[in-house]
């Protein structure tokens, strides 16, 4: 929930600390991302809170010139819910990667989807553990070969978004670090929706996993290789805006079509965030290339009580309805008797 | 049958009820324990149930008891029984051997059939000659028939009615000792107030084992048992779970701070959570997590976030909670975490108690963690150390363990209701607004505590995390000479807060032959032994600890007086160990038992004696 119109830029959002990332680290650009989208939110500064695990990505609390918490491997979904449970009006926002969410991480994040505490989860997925320098991680393609699958990896792959939404989670965003303006829309979108906000930010890795996103990330090519979607619009990508999404009844899967002759805008799905049922958001979040394209954009954005609003109100109903209302009353209350 | 009844008059009694873990043992215990409390007894309980919530029924590992010692002047539940109560053959058979020499035994005699008496383990079908109990006053009474007959009419359905046989049981333990039947009348109604039928049937039953206890009064002893001599005030019974949760309840009303648990069920410390999330009226916020870890990760960052937090667990939930205490001890951030120890190692003996989870409290973490110990000693003075420890976590900024265990959580005691207005502030070293050159690791020249910048305090944005922290600016730093100094100053923070406790006491003469050193739970235990032994005219005293890191200051004080100190624990030496560390010019002695119950005084005494002599 909002609060004021700041007239804070980016740049107050930076802290004194050296930023200690690698060159060319995908990180950089989500932290700008992030920076220029907090202006944009209406909350004033001292009312943000980081929270963050461990991980290359999990630095990211100590450059924000915000309240910040930098914890243990795998816990920040849980210290992030014990923030907003106890205080509600902060804008909470957990930093993780696919190491620190999807492996050591991944029952407190499916908890914190399912509770639907309103913190906004930006995931970083490199698909790959940099900071112990360079095993495999739950996100690693199938068959990749890391310093701890030197034959290849013979395990499939958490996509973080089926695993959201199997979490009974309401908000599922994709981006990669390449599209700065994508991330930045994005993360106000996140900010806005009341509850667990993930956003997946394909991010690339220089040092241990090159190019794990480029064939997404190509300037050639990456057009007819992703589709953003924007709700109420219907699903075209491409080049030329000549290829569009629709629905195949019969085999109940999406279909790649080209528009012309045979189909026309008219025909392609349009894209609904906020419908309740998972089904079609599924099958957008799982989509691959080559056999289609990858989505980004907000996924699903599904309105429904969080979390953390349900306890105080709890709270606030328990409290007026009783009579104990302080100690000196709960001690005397039940069966006493006097000597 | 033998046995003429007589009235006998004493200073205590213990009564110990015995059945099927589905015959409603715990709740005919506690009624008769609040019945005495009632009439003017002091007692002390001492529930003592299977792991199992229904073992296979008629079993020795179904059993599930409850011992009551009422009388004046009382501090535990009982080393051994004067009557028990045993609703079927395994309860019998699991806890005769709890009985005093001679002592009264009433059965069920309806359960003692070919069936009973086989699942239970005996091979012949004379339990009492094959447990040598001919001794003993055995009162056989046809319970379930008996009850049967009561509510024939009562329009309750059978397993309805079987399962009031224990009302009938304590009916008759209510003519035995002379007890009204008001306040349990009282009980059914306010339980069962849309039950009209179901209160009137529990009524009649309950009658009805009283009245067959007179009508059969030839063989049933009957006792007078002398009221306490009892400070005046408000008393009611509490239990150790109950204490401590509403002593983190008064501690954070006293620091003007919202109160947040965040934690997992887990046996025998799950009542804590369940009373605090019923205390919604006083503002708690609970957070029922995914596990034990999430438990104490989510009460971390509402403490950062301002609020009192707290965790309650067992000793397997503490071993997973260890990483995340070494957070809180890095970031300085107050914590409590209630540990109700139970007998280990893993998963252990889940609902008996033990004193073994010491050395983890003081070192179960990676690297240098300092925290401050603190243990309860008895079911009401878990109110009290919970309090304590809150005040310490927030005023020192530093994570508290406070140790309670199965015995004193479960076990309850009248205790004088205190005044709110008697208990001291609680001043949380809040930084509320920004002052110049502010840095989140400067701390207070006495306590060496830092101060407390919640999110949403204007101008004070920082970052904390379990990096190493620079020992004023809080920013990480890697440097080997900031390292030691971080390391000494949260030794020496937590070394402090013995200037802020009190010093330990000597019950009895502060000089003699023998010390006997206890910590926690064994209180009740080692009070009463020692107490004996000087009426007696022996030279002993007791010193027992209730602030175990840091030790209060004049330890060695105390222990240069006498010729001899033993330390007695319900574990291996843990604390003992702690002893040699902390204070090794002294030589000591140890009695240690592990297994799964309490002492009793009698093995206390001969102990002592054993040492006095020796």
């Amino acid at each position: 929930m909002a609060d004021i119109q700041t007239n804070f830029t980016a740049k107050d959002f930076k802290s004194d600390q050296e930023v200690r990332w690698c060159p060319g680290c995908g990180d950089h650009a989500i932290m700008n991302a992030i920076q220029r989208a907090l202006p944009e939110l209406g909350y004033k500064k001292e009312n943000f809170a980081f929270i963050s695990g461990i991980g290359c990505s999990s630095r990211f609390p100590y450059y924000m010139d915000t309240y910040g918490f930098h914890s243990i491997h795998g816990r920040a979904s849980a210290i992030a819910s014990g923030v907003k449970v106890a205080n509600p009006n902060l804008s909470v926002w957990q930093i993780t990667g696919d190491g620190d969410s999807m492996a050591i991480g991944g029952n407190h994040f499916i908890h914190i989807v399912r509770r639907n505490v309103d913190v906004n989860i930006i995931l970083f997925n490199n698909e790959i553990y940099g900071l112990t320098k360079g095993q495999y991680s739950p996100t690693s393609k199938y068959g990749s070969v890391t310093k701890t699958s030197p034959f290849g990896t013979v395990e499939q792959p958490f996509h973080p978004g089926e695993l959201v939404i199997g979490a009974q989670g309401k908000f599922f965003a994709r981006s990669i670090d390449t599209n700065l303006k994508l991330c930045q829309e994005i993360f106000i979108q996140a900010s806005k929706h009341e509850g667990a906000s993930v956003v997946e930010v394909l991010q690339n890795c220089v040092i241990y996993n090159d190019k794990t996103h480029a064939a997404l990330s190509d300037r050639e090519h990456k057009e007819d290789r992703t589709i953003v979607l924007r709700h109420g619009e219907p699903m075209i990508f491409g080049k030329n805006k000549d290829k569009g999404l629709i629905l195949d009844a019969k085999h109940l899967k999406l279909k790649v079509v080209e528009l012309g002759d045979e189909y026309t805008e008219k025909d392609l799905l349009v894209h609904n965030a906020e419908e309740t049922n998972p089904g079609i958001h599924l099958m957008l979040t799982n989509m691959a290339y080559p056999e289609l394209p990858v989505a980004f954009g907000v996924i699903r954005s599904v309105k429904a009580q969080t979390y953390d609003k349900a306890v105080q109100a709890q709270v606030e109903d328990v409290k007026a309805k009783s009579s104990i209302k302080c100690v000196d009353d709960l001690l005397k209350s039940g069966t006493t008797w006097e000597v | 049958m033998s046995k003429k009844a007589d009235v006998i008059e004493r200073n205590d009694v213990v009564i110990r009820f015995s059945g099927d873990s589905g015959d409603g043992m715990q709740l005919t215990g506690t009624l008769f324990s609040d019945t005495s409390a009632f009439i003017g007894n002091d007692l002390s309980t001492f529930p003592d149930y299977p792991s199992e919530i229904r073992a296979p029924q008629g079993t020795i590992g179904g059993v599930s008891g409850f011992q009551v010692h009422v009388g004046a002047k009382i501090k535990t539940p009982g080393d051994y029984a004067d009557i028990l109560v045993a609703m079927n053959p395994a309860a019998l058979k699991a806890t005769a051997k709890w009985v005093k020499d001679g002592g009264t035994i009433i059965l069920d005699e309806d359960s003692f059939d070919e069936r009973g008496l086989k699942k239970a383990g005996y091979k012949t079908d004379n339990p009492i000659l094959e447990d040598k109990l001919d001794g003993y006053n055995i009162i056989k009474a046809p319970i379930s028939t008996l009850t049967k007959e009561a509510l024939k009419d009562s329009g309750l359905d059978p397993k309805s009615v079987l399962r009031s046989k224990n009302m009938f049981a304590l009916g008759m333990v209510y003519w035995i000792f002379d007890r009204p039947l008001n306040y349990t009348e009282t009980f059914f109604e306010k339980k069962f107030k849309k039950k009209p039928m179901v209160v009137e049937a529990n009524k009649h039953v309950l009658r009805a084992g009283f009245n067959y206890a007179e009508t059969v009064e030839h063989m049933t002893p009957s006792y007078k048992v002398s009221p306490a001599k009892i400070n005046k005030g408000t008393y009611r019974n509490i239990n150790g779970n109950l204490a401590t949760a509403w002593g983190l309840i008064a501690a954070a009303e006293k620091a003007n701070l919202e109160l947040f648990c965040g934690s997992y069920p887990i046996t025998p410390a799950t009542e804590i959570l369940q009373e605090l999330s019923n205390r919604k009226d006083l503002g708690v916020k609970t957070f029922q997590a995914e596990d034990e870890i999430a438990g104490i990760c989510t009460s971390i960052g509402a403490s950062f976030a301002g609020d009192l937090a707290v965790t309650s667990t067992s000793g397997p939930g503490l071993a997973l909670k260890g990483e995340a205490i070494g957070l809180a001890v890095m970031t300085e951030l107050p914590l409590v975490i209630v540990n109700v120890q139970r007998g280990g190692p893993s998963t252990g003996l889940p609902t008996k108690p033990e004193q073994s989870d010491l050395m983890q409290a003081l070192y179960g973490r990676n690297g240098e963690s300092p925290v401050v110990v603190v243990a309860a000693s008895t079911p009401s003075d878990c109110f009290h150390y919970a309090f304590q420890a809150a005040k310490i976590a927030v005023e020192h900024m530093t994570p508290v363990i406070l140790l309670t265990d199965g015995f004193i959580a479960n076990g309850s005691e009248p205790w004088k209701i205190p005044s709110m207005a008697d208990y001291p502030s609680i001043k949380a070293p809040l930084a509320k607004e920004k002052t110049e050159g502010w840095n989140s690791y400067e701390r207070d020249l006495e306590k060496l505590a830092r101060t407390w910048a919640a999110p949403g305090t204007i101008g004070l944005e920082h970052r904390i995390g379990g990096l190493e922290k620079d020992a004023i600016k809080g920013s990480v730093s890697q440097d080997p000479i900031n390292h030691q100094k971080m390391t000494d100053i949260r030794e020496e923070k937590v070394q402090r807060v013995s200037n802020y406790i009190p010093k330990l006491k000597v019950e009895g003469e502060e000089s003699g032959k023998l010390l006997v050193v206890g910590w926690g739970g064994t209180y009740g235990h080692l009070a009463t032994s020692v107490s004996d032994l000087q009426q007696k005219g022996h030279s002993v005293s007791l010193a027992h600890f209730n602030y175990i890191k840091p030790l209060p200051s004049n330890v060695k004080e105390v222990f240069s007086k006498f010729d001899k100190i033993v330390v007695c624990e319900i574990n291996s030496g843990q604390f003992v160990g702690y002893l040699r560390m902390t204070n090794p010019e002294f030589k000591y002695e140890q009695y240690n038992k592990v297994q799964g119950l309490p002492f009793t005084t009698i093995e206390l005494e001969e102990q002592f004696i054993k040492l006095l002599e020796e």
